[in-house]
Order: structure tokens, then C-alpha cells, then sequence
């Protein structure tokens, strides 16, 4: 058998990648054997001894470190959750307006994009927990009577209480993802066939009913794998929490990586909770896209 | 009786001065199927299309159905009322491929009309049948044969029961054996009585159904004539250079 040129530089390659990972491998276990700490995972049942500000299950420090996690988790799970949703709320409007017929609208939302989309995420965070938040003082703004009312302490909205860490976290991760999503949906509008405006229109149609009944349907397509990808960032982005002090699963696993000294473990907890909720988000709009495609094959 | 649409003087240049309509005057009678005939570019579609306001005009008048458009861009209630009672038919069909045959053809009567789904699928299916495509309601646009699909497309034009019907090149899309099958249902519908002003180089369907014949070129009308003028004796020297030139294909 003659063995080609493209067949051994594979063959190397492999083998380059199988000693990297003994090496690794090699390297963690001298390195733990040396601290004497071994690898366990015993700790998590220790308690935690610190406190969350925020919790959605009731919490004290003699709880666990695994229910420490639990709650951080949640919590993460809770901020990704709702910029989801405001981010897309936020992105198919401003998407909309970009391609709509009002001038001042299009602008707007092409200044907007331009903006958010230049600057780095922490900045915003920052801007959205310090000058947004923090630096209203005693200020107490009520820009709609008491149904709402905004001050350094959060957002309080018909008596729903979200902490100042918690909203700016929500606030600059949607407007963030909002631009992206923006230019997603843009892109899977423009996507469509000029004669189906066309056709819609001449039916008398306005442009509204024209959009969610024959544009949207045939755009989705083309707008579901951006917008996957768009959510799945929002999620990884989440980690920035830690920026403002909120205590997502990251910012929880910190605390314990350095109060344990056992960071191999942490880690290993961490990446499995994102590859575990990531894989969550895209299955789901995976089957959302299987729906869509199916319905339309029919 | 008044013109179902007259155009004064109407005038479109696009940027770098090239003018797609050039002072045109014209005007259609109810009943009267006119035939738009010119070389691409001439501005046969331009001119059509500002007839249900999908092209605006820089200068000059048009009043469709007794409602007067004028050059401004902002008429948009007017145009809607406009294009409720003007059925459009386009070369490329632009059929809404998510939505089957049935739906296509509901579509309108439902939203804009806010007829019952019951009244508007029964009057479809005789819409459908009319046109001898009742067995494809069911179906999605890509399983039907381009003049199928041109044919769904009329259908879908005469839902709203409109008094006027456009046709943008409605068969130079199709194939040379499909032809006929939607030239025949264009024909019985100018037999109904139907005002419709159609662009087109089918030169046999001008000359049967066509009460006048337009011809343009570089955005100007050359010449207005009833066919059996224009077919065998053209005024112009350059609608006889013009009918030389399709006759050789």
C-alpha cells in the first residue's frame, strides 16, 4: 500500500497533538502531586461560609459550596434568560428601522448600531453599573409615577425589585447583543426577493402586514443561524458579570477557587456549566429551525 | 366615459439624466386592452409600474380610476386605495412560495378586503378553476410549471375583483410550449370585458386582443396605432426597424 504525502502529514499531526496532551496531562499531575492537594471534588459539600446578594433559593453562608454554585448558576441562568429576551426585542426594532421608510428612524438605528457595536462590551457594562446606576446617588427617578422608578439601588417596576448590579448587567448585555441581532436581522430581511415587496405590495397590503406575513416567514431562514450565534456570545458574555459585582456562576466560582485553592476542579465546573448551557440554547434553535423549514417544505 | 387611467405629460429621469419616461401622454379606456410593445430599456415596465405607484415620477399628472397621483412621493393612502382595484402581473410570477396555491390567492381578500376565509377559498377555487388549475390548490408554488404559476399569478391579480389589470412581460419567463396557456387565459379575459394593459413582445397576441398598440423606445412614445396600422404599416420609420428586428428571431 503506498502511503501519500497528505496521509503522513496527518499522521504527524495527530501525533503532535497526542504528545501535547500527555504533556498537559503529565504537567497538572506533577504540579498537584508537588501541592499535595490530589484532585477531588469532596470540598463541594463543605460549607461555602460567604455571602450572595443576590439568591433566587433561599441561601446562607453554611450552605454548601455546591449550592453556592447552584445559585450562581441560576442566577446566570436568570440574566441570560431575560437579555435574550430584550435583546432580541431591542435587535428586531432597530433591525426594522434600519430598512424601514422613516429617515430619522433609520439614522438613529444606524448611529445606534454603529455605537454600541465599536465600543467593548466592559466599557458598557461599566457606563450602564457606574454612570447609568451608581452615580444617581440619592436620586430617585420616576419617569412614569410610581410604576416605575429608578435609583442607585436598581430598577423598581409595579414592585418587581431588580438590584442595580442585576439591571445594568441586563441592560448592556441586550443592547450590546441588540446591535448584532440588528444587523442579523437586516441582513435576513434584505435576503428576500425585491419582487415579493413587489407582489405583497400590489395587493394592497401595507407594509406591516406585508412584513410578518410573507417577508418574516421567508427571512427566518436565513436570520435563525446569526441569531444562534448571536445568543450563544450573550451567554459566554454573561461571565462579565463579574464586573460589576454581580454573582453569576462565574463570579461564585471565583470566590471558591480562591477561598479552596482548587482551581483544576472550578474550572472543569465552569466549563462544563457553559458547554451544558450553550448546547441548551443551540439544540433549541436548532429544533426552532427544523420547525420553520419543515412547515415550509411541508 | 372617463379614461380608467390617463397619464399628462408624465416625466422620470434616474440619476446621470437618463430619462426612463419622457413626457408621456397617454390614455386607457375601460375596456380597452392596450399593448405596450419597445426594446429593453425603453421604459414599457417603468411606465406600467407607476400605474399602481411601484415607480414614482419626477413631473407631470396620472390619474388611475379617477384618483390623481401626483409627483410627490407621499401619497401612500392614495396608492393603497389604488392597488386594492389594480391587479399586477409580474415577469418573474412572484408567487409567496411559503404559502400554497389556496393561500396565495386568499391572501388579499382576507387582509385587505377582511373577507370570511370560507367565502374567499370558495371564490379562489373558482378563480382557479376559471384559469383550469382547481387541482393544484393545494400545492406550493415550486411544484407547479411556470405557466401554472402564471396562472396562479392572474388568478391572485382578479381575487380582489380589480377594474383594471397590469402585465409586466407576463410570459418571458416561460418556456416557449408554455406560452400559449397563459396568453389563452389573458385572451378570455379581455373577452370579459376586462381593461388591462399589457407589455409584451407577443406580437399575435398584440395583434388578436390589443385594441391599440403603444410602442416606445428610450423613454419616449413613438407612436400610438390600432394594430392592424401598426403590424402592417407602421407610421414610424423606427417601429418598422423594430418589428424587423422581432420578426428575424
Amino acid at each position: 500500500m503506498k502511503i501519500s504525502y497528505k496521509e503522513i502529514i496527518q499522521a504527524l499531526f495527530a501525533l503532535f497533538l497526542i504528545i501535547l496532551i500527555c504533556v498537559l496531562i503529565n504537567n497538572i499531575s506533577i504540579n498537584l502531586t508537588r501541592t499535595g492537594i490530589g484532585f477531588s471534588f469532596n470540598w463541594l459539600f463543605r460549607p461555602a461560609s460567604f455571602a450572595l446578594a443576590e439568591h433566587p433559593l433561599p441561601y446562607s453562608p453554611s450552605d454548601s459550596y455546591a449550592w453556592a454554585l447552584f445559585m450562581g448558576w441560576l442566577n446566570s441562568l436568570k440574566v441570560i434568560i431575560y437579555s435574550l429576551l430584550l435583546a432580541t426585542v431591542i435587535g428586531v426594532f432597530i433591525g426594522l428601522s434600519r430598512i424601514g421608510k422613516n429617515e430619522l428612524l433609520r439614522v438613529v438605528s444606524a448611529g445606534y448600531i454603529t455605537i454600541i457595536r465599536q465600543t467593548p462590551l466592559l466599557l458598557q457594562l461599566m457606563f450602564w453599573y457606574f454612570v447609568a446606576f451608581l452615580s444617581l446617588k440619592e436620586t430617585v427617578l420616576k419617569p412614569i409615577g410610581n410604576l416605575l422608578s429608578i435609583s442607585n439601588q436598581g430598577i423598581n417596576f409595579l414592585g418587581i425589585t431588580l438590584s442595580a448590579e442585576f439591571s445594568s448587567l441586563l441592560l448592556g448585555l441586550s443592547v450590546f447583543t441588540s446591535a448584532y441581532i440588528a444587523e442579523v436581522v437586516r441582513g435576513g430581511i434584505n435576503s428576500v426577493d425585491k419582487g415579493q415587496w413587489e407582489s405583497f405590495r400590489s395587493l394592497g397590503l401595507n407594509d406591516f402586514t406585508g412584513l410578518y406575513t410573507i417577508i418574516i416567514p421567508q427571512a427566518l431562514p436565513a436570520i435563525l443561524p446569526g441569531l444562534t450565534s448571536q445568543y450563544l456570545n450573550l451567554a459566554k458574555n454573561s461571565t462579565l458579570a463579574i464586573a460589576v459585582g454581580y454573582s453569576d456562576i462565574y463570579a461564585i466560582n471565583d470566590t471558591i477557587i480562591n477561598q479552596t485553592g482548587r482551581p483544576i476542579e472550578g474550572f472543569i465546573i465552569l466549563l462544563l456549566s457553559f458547554l451544558f448551557l450553550n448546547l441548551f440554547i443551540s439544540n433549541g434553535m436548532e429544533i426552532i429551525n427544523t420547525m420553520i423549514t419543515s412547515s415550509k417544505n411541508n | 366615459m372617463l379614461p380608467i387611467v390617463k397619464a399628462t405629460n408624465l416625466t422620470k429621469s434616474y440619476a446621470k439624466g437618463i430619462r426612463a419616461l419622457d413626457n408621456i401622454s397617454i390614455s386607457v379606456d375601460p375596456g380597452e386592452v392596450l399593448v405596450v410593445m419597445g426594446p429593453s430599456g425603453s421604459g414599457k415596465s417603468t411606465l406600467i409600474r407607476t400605474f399602481n405607484g411601484l415607480e414614482t415620477f419626477d413631473s407631470g399628472q396620472l390619474n388611475v380610476l379617477g384618483i390623481p397621483l401626483g409627483s410627490n412621493h407621499n401619497e401612500e393612502r392614495k396608492i393603497r386605495r389604488i392597488r386594492k382595484r389594480v391587479g399586477m402581473v409580474f415577469q418573474q410570477f412572484n408567487l409567496f412560495p411559503h404559502l400554497s396555491i389556496l393561500e396565495n390567492i386568499t391572501l388579499a381578500p382576507i387582509k385587505v378586503q377582511k373577507k370570511k376565509r370560507d367565502e374567499a377559498e370558495h371564490e379562489a377555487l373558482v378563480l382557479l378553476t376559471q384559469m383550469g388549475i382547481e387541482s393544484h390548490a393545494q400545492k406550493y408554488p415550486s411544484q407547479l410549471s411556470g405557466g401554472e404559476q402564471q396562472r396562479v399569478a392572474i388568478a391572485r391579480a382578479l381575487a380582489l375583483k380589480p377594474e383594471l389589470l397590469l402585465f409586466d412581460e407576463p410570459t418571458s419567463a416561460l418556456d416557449p410550449e408554455r406560452v400559449n396557456e397563459v396568453l389563452d387565459a389573458m385572451r378570455r379575459l379581455a373577452e370579459q370585458g376586462m381593461s388591462m394593459v399589457v407589455v409584451t413582445h407577443e406580437v399575435n397576441f398584440a395583434k388578436e386582443v390589443g385594441d391599440k398598440v403603444l410602442f416606445m423606445d428610450s423613454g419616449k412614445v413613438i407612436e400610438t396605432s390600432t394594430p392592424d396600422i401598426f403590424f402592417l404599416d407602421a407610421k414610424h420609420q423606427r417601429s418598422r426597424k423594430f418589428l424587423n428586428q422581432i420578426k428575424k428571431k
